[in-house]
C-alpha cells in the first residue's frame, strides 16, 4: 500500500519536487447520536517542496476542519479522522499519539490563524512568545533563541524590531500581528505552513503586503504552504494548486490556470462568478440622481472621543474619529464610504443613527439628528442600521419574526395584527418564508440572519439604509444574492444606501457615488466612474490596486510598501487635524490637495 | 389575518420539555415532598415538636438512637426527632424562599441598575455594595436583628440585607458587558427606551446566572439561619429549624451523631433539589439550546 501510494504521489508531482505532504483518502468524522456523520470524506492531495496549494470553499464545507486534521488539532472527542493517513515524508500523522504530534506542531508543520489577536497571548511580550515557541523545539542558550526571534521579526519586514520584542500584541496593529504570527511560524522553518484564512480579518492594503511576505518567504525557504480561504483573488495570486471543496467533498483539483480559466464543475463556476471583480460595474452607468432632492445631509461633522490619563484622570488626548466630513445622499441613490479599518466610516454611521455625541450638522430626512428624545425617534424612523455580523445584531433570545415587528411596536405602529401580516409581508420580500417566523436566529445561516436584520431595517419604511460593512461577513456566493437583493429593494421601496465597505470590488459594483476616507476625513469624493475610471488621489488608487484579481494570469503592479504605520488620530488636546479642503477638478470629482495632508504617496 | 394562518412549528412547552429531565423531576418530588411534609407536619407525627418526652430519653437521660418509638430518635431534651425536621423544614422553607427571593430582588435590581446606566449611578450602587462586601456580614446581621425584636420575618430580611451583595457584584459584570453587544446598539438605534431594553432585551439573558445564584443561596441562606439562630438572634428556640436543631447538638455530634446527621441530609437534599431544578429551568429557558438535546 505505502509503495503504492509513493508511487501514486511520485507521479502526481512534478519529477523535480520533493512531495513534503501527501493525504490519501482522509475522512474526518463528527460523532452523532445518529452514528458517525463525515465532515469531510474521500480528501487525497499531494504537496511538494516550496508548492501553494489552496482549498477554497465557502464556510462549513470542511475546508479548516482539514487543516485542523492535519495539525492533529481536531476537537476530541467527538470529532476524528476515521479514514484515510496524513503522511508527512515516511510518517503517517493520524497513527501518532499527541505526545509524538506535539515534536511535529510548530516545528515541522506550523499553522497561523485567521485572527492574530486571539492567537496571541495578551500578557506575554512578542519577545517571550517567540523564543518561547523555539526553545520549546530546539535546545539553545536564550541569547541564541532572541538573536533567532530578531532574526525572524527582520525577516517578516517589520519596523524597529528590537523594541516590538518588548512591546504586548495589543500595542501592534492588525497588520503587523499578523507578521509575528508568520515570523512565529517560521521561525522554525518548518517544511508545511497552514494559512487558515490568513487575510480575511485585514485591510486590503494590509492584505497585499502580507500576501507579498509570504511568497517572498516561501521563495527563500522553500516552505510548502497550504492556504485556506474563501477569496478565489486570493487564490488566484497565491496557488499553484487548488482544490475546491463543497460540503465536505473535493470539488474539483488542478492547478490554479486550468481551475481558472476551464472550470470543469458547475459549483466552481458559480463560485468564481460570484466574485466581485472590478472593472465590471463601470459598465452599467450610474442613474443621475443630482436633481434628487438629499435624503441625508451631513455638514462638517466631527466626532472625538477623550482619553483620560494621569492621577487626576483628565482629559489630555483626543481621538479625532471624525475631523470635518460633508457629504449628501439624494433620494434612491447608494452612497458608499469606503477606507480602511479605523478610518472613521462607521463611527460616521453611528452619528447618524444617534449612537454617538457629534459635532456639527446631521439632517435626515429633513429633520436635524438632535439629542432630545423626541427628535431621536423621528430620525431614527428615516434612518436604519443593518450591522455587519447579523449574528450580532439580533437578540439570540427573541424570535425572529418578534424581532422584525419590533420596530413597529416601538413606534407605536399598527395593531398586533397588522403587525404581523407587514412581518410576513417583509419576510416575503427579503426571500423568507413565513415558516420562518417564529424561529430563534440560530437556526439560520448567515445570508438568512441578514435578510432579517435588512427585513428589520425595512419595517418603518425609512427614507435611508445604513449598511456599515453588512455584507463582509458573508461568504461571496451569499455576498452576492444579497447585494442583488439590497439592488432590488433600493428600487422597490425608493430607499437611499448608505454603504460603508472596505471592500473596494464591493463599492463598484453597487455604489452611484463614492467617498473614501483617510484619518477621519474624505480625501476623494465623486461619481462612481470618476473615483473608479480616473482615481486622482494616491490613496484611492492604492485601495485600488490592493484588490486581488482573481485571475492567475493578471500581472500585478508591485505594491509601493508603507516605510511607516499609517498614522494615528490621537491627538493631545488643542492639537486639531488640519481641515483638508476638497477641491473640485471637474463635475463633481472633488479630491483634496495631498501634497500637504502628509499621506504617503 | 388570523391565527388560523400562523405556521404551527412551535414547539413543546416550557413544562413538556422540563417533565423530560429525570433529575429535574427528581428534584421537583423532593421539593414537593418537603413542602408537603412541612405542610402536613401536625398530622405526619404523633408528637409535638416542642413536646419534652419521658420515655424520649433512656435511664441515665442519653438520647435515643432512631429506630422503634422514635424513627429518627430524639434529642437531649428527649423531643422526637422527626417531628422537630419536619416542623423545622416550615422555618428553612420559609427562610430560603423568602429571604433568598428578596436577596435575588435586591441584588438583581442594584446590579442590572448598575451595569446598564453606568455613570455616577452605578458609582454610588457599585461603592455601597463593595462597602456591604467590605463589612463583615455576620457582625452586620447581629446588628440588625439586635435592632429589631427577633422574629422569623425579621430574620429573613436580615439575611436577604445580607446576601443580595454577591448576586448585585455578578450580574454588574454580566450587565456591563451585555450592554456593549451589538444587539443593544441595534435596539438603541430603533429607537427603543431604557424599560424595554432591560426587560426584553437585558433581562432575559441573566436569568441563568440568576437561577444559579437563586439555587445556590438557598443552602447559604439556611446555614446562615442556623448561625444566627445559635448566636440566639435567629429564630427563638424551642422553636425548631434545621439550622438550629443542627447547633444545638453538636457538641455530642459523637456520642450521637443522628441527631446532626438528619438535620444535616434534609439541607443538603433540599439545596441539591433546587439546584437540580434549576439547572433544567436554565436550560429549558434559552432558545439556543433547543434542539440540542
Amino acid at each position: 500500500m505505502t509503495a503504492l501510494a509513493e508511487k501514486r504521489s511520485g507521479a502526481m508531482a512534478a519529477p523535480e519536487q520533493e512531495t513534503v505532504l501527501s493525504v490519501e483518502g482522509l475522512t474526518i468524522s463528527v460523532r452523532t447520536e445518529a452514528g458517525l456523520r463525515p465532515l469531510v470524506s474521500d480528501m487525497s492531495f499531494t504537496l511538494g517542496r516550496g508548492q501553494t496549494l489552496a482549498i477554497a470553499g465557502e464556510s462549513g464545507s470542511g475546508k479548516s476542519i482539514t487543516s485542523l486534521a492535519i495539525m492533529g488539532l481536531l476537537p476530541p472527542p467527538a470529532v476524528r479522522v476515521t479514514g484515510g493517513r496524513i503522511l508527512l515524508g515516511q510518517t503517517d500523522l493520524t497513527a501518532l499519539n499527541d505526545e509524538a504530534m506535539q515534536d511535529i506542531r510548530g516545528n515541522r508543520i506550523a499553522m497561523i490563524f485567521q485572527e492574530p489577536m486571539t492567537s496571541l497571548n495578551p500578557v506575554m511580550t512578542i519577545g517571550r512568545q517567540l523564543t518561547e515557541a523555539i526553545e520549546a523545539h530546539e535546545s539553545m542558550s536564550a541569547v541564541e533563541a532572541r538573536s533567532r526571534a530578531l532574526d525572524a521579526l527582520r525577516a517578516v519586514r517589520i519596523s524597529e524590531p528590537e523594541r516590538r520584542l518588548r512591546q504586548y500584541p495589543h500595542e501592534l496593529s492588525g497588520g503587523m500581528r499578523q507578521r509575528v504570527m508568520i515570523a512565529m511560524a517560521l521561525a522554525l522553518r518548518p517544511d508545511v505552513l497552514i494559512a487558515d484564512e490568513p487575510t480575511t480579518a485585514l485591510d486590503v492594503t494590509v492584505q497585499r503586503e502580507v500576501l507579498d511576505l509570504l511568497r517572498d518567504l516561501q521563495r527563500d525557504l522553500g516552505t510548502a504552504i497550504i492556504l485556506i480561504t474563501h477569496d478565489m483573488g486570493v487564490v488566484a495570486e497565491m496557488a499553484d494548486h487548488v482544490i475546491v471543496m463543497q460540503s465536505g467533498r473535493m470539488v474539483e483539483q488542478g492547478s490554479v490556470e486550468q481551475v481558472f480559466a476551464a472550470p470543469a464543475e458547475d459549483y466552481t463556476r458559480a463560485l468564481l462568478a460570484a466574485v466581485p471583480r472590478m472593472g465590471r460595474g463601470a459598465a452599467t452607468p450610474a442613474a443621475p440622481r443630482a436633481s434628487q432632492p438629499p435624503v441625508a445631509r451631513l455638514s462638517d461633522v466631527e466626532v472625538t472621543f477623550d482619553l483620560r490619563s494621569g492621577l487626576l484622570g483628565r482629559v489630555t488626548h483626543h481621538v479625532h474619529a471624525v475631523a470635518g466630513v460633508s457629504f449628501d445622499i439624494r433620494k434612491g441613490e447608494t452612497f458608499a464610504l469606503v477606507g480602511e479599518s479605523g478610518c472613521g466610516k462607521s463611527t460616521i454611521a453611528r452619528a447618524m443613527a444617534g449612537l454617538v455625541p457629534f459635532r456639527g450638522g446631521i439632517e435626515i430626512g429633513g429633520k436635524r439628528v438632535d439629542g432630545t428624545r423626541a427628535d431621536l425617534l423621528a430620525t431614527r424612523r428615516e434612518a436604519q442600521l443593518v450591522f455587519q455580523d447579523p449574528m450580532a445584531a439580533l437578540d439570540p433570545r427573541m424570535r425572529v419574526g418578534d424581532l422584525v415587528a419590533e420596530p413597529l411596536v416601538i413606534h407605536r405602529i399598527g395593531t398586533p395584527e397588522s403587525r404581523r401580516a407587514k412581518v410576513f409581508d417583509l419576510f416575503e420580500r427579503v426571500g423568507l418564508t413565513r415558516e420562518h417566523v417564529d424561529r430563534y436566529p440560530h437556526e439560520f445561516s448567515g445570508g438568512q440572519r441578514q435578510r432579517i436584520c435588512i427585513a428589520r431595517a425595512l419595517a418603518l419604511d425609512p427614507k435611508l439604509i445604513i449598511a456599515d460593512e453588512s455584507v463582509s461577513a458573508l461568504d461571496v456566493s451569499v455576498q452576492a444574492r444579497v447585494l442583488d437583493l439590497l439592488k432590488s429593494l433600493k428600487d422597490e421601496f425608493g430607499v437611499s444606501y448608505l454603504f460603508i465597505s472596505h471592500d473596494m470590488a464591493v463599492v463598484e459594483n453597487i455604489a452611484d457615488r463614492v467617498a473614501v476616507m483617510y484619518l477621519g476625513q474624505i480625501v476623494e469624493m465623486g461619481s462612481r466612474a470618476q473615483v473608479f475610471g480616473s482615481p486622482i488621489h494616491p490613496y484611492t488608487r492604492r485601495l485600488i490596486d490592493a484588490v486581488p484579481v482573481p485571475d492567475p494570469r493578471h500581472q500585478r503592479k508591485p505594491l509601493e510598501r508603507l516605510a511607516t504605520e499609517v498614522p494615528s488620530p490621537v491627538r493631545r488636546v488643542g492639537d486639531s487635524p488640519a481641515r483638508l479642503p476638497l477641491r473640485n477638478v471637474g463635475d463633481g470629482h472633488l479630491v483634496v490637495d495631498w501634497q500637504q495632508d502628509g499621506i504617503p504617496t | 389575518m388570523t391565527d388560523a394562518n400562523f405556521p404551527e412549528i412551535r414547539q413543546r412547552g416550557t413544562l413538556a420539555r422540563l417533565a423530560q429531565r429525570k433529575l429535574a423531576l427528581l428534584g421537583l418530588f423532593l421539593i414537593v415532598l418537603t413542602v408537603g411534609g412541612a405542610i402536613l407536619a401536625p398530622y405526619l407525627t404523633k408528637y409535638g415538636p416542642e413536646e419534652q418526652l419521658f420515655d424520649g430519653l433512656t435511664i441515665e437521660g442519653a438520647p435515643l438512637p432512631p429506630g422503634g418509638e422514635f424513627l429518627l430518635g430524639t434529642d437531649l431534651l428527649g423531643r422526637d426527632l422527626l417531628s422537630r425536621i419536619l416542623h423545622g423544614a416550615r422555618t428553612s422553607l420559609i427562610i430560603g424562599v423568602v429571604a433568598n427571593g428578596l436577596a435575588l430582588i435586591i441584588g438583581t435590581v442594584v446590579g442590572v441598575t448598575a451595569g446598564y446606566f453606568r455613570g455616577w449611578i452605578g458609582s454610588v450602587l457599585m461603592r455601597f455594595t463593595d462597602l456591604m462586601m467590605a463589612f463583615p456580614a455576620l457582625l452586620l446581621a447581629i446588628c440588625l436583628a439586635a435592632i429589631f425584636q427577633p422574629s422569623l420575618w425579621i430574620v429573613a430580611m436580615v439575611i436577604a440585607i445580607v446576601n443580595w451583595v454577591q448576586t448585585a457584584r455578578v450580574l454588574y459584570t454580566e450587565t456591563t458587558s451585555l450592554a456593549e453587544r451589538e444587539f443593544i446598539a441595534a435596539e438603541r438605534a430603533l429607537g427603543a427606551g431604557h424599560m424595554r431594553i432591560l426587560f426584553l432585551h437585558i433581562l432575559p439573558h441573566l436569568v441563568p446566572t440568576i437561577i444559579v445564584w437563586g439555587t445556590l443561596g438557598i443552602s447559604t441562606t439556611v446555614l446562615l439561619e442556623a448561625t444566627l439562630s445559635y448566636l440566639g438572634i435567629g429564630v427563638q428556640p424551642p422553636t425548631p429549624s434545621w439550622g438550629n436543631i443542627i447547633f444545638e447538638n453538636q457538641t455530642y455530634f459523637q456520642a450521637a451523631p443522628w441527631l446532626v446527621f438528619f438535620p444535616g441530609v434534609a439541607i443538603l437534599v433540599l439545596a441539591l433539589s433546587f439546584n437540580l431544578v434549576g439547572d433544567a429551568l436554565r436550560d429549558v429557558l434559552d432558545p439556543t439550546q433547543r434542539g440540542r438535546d
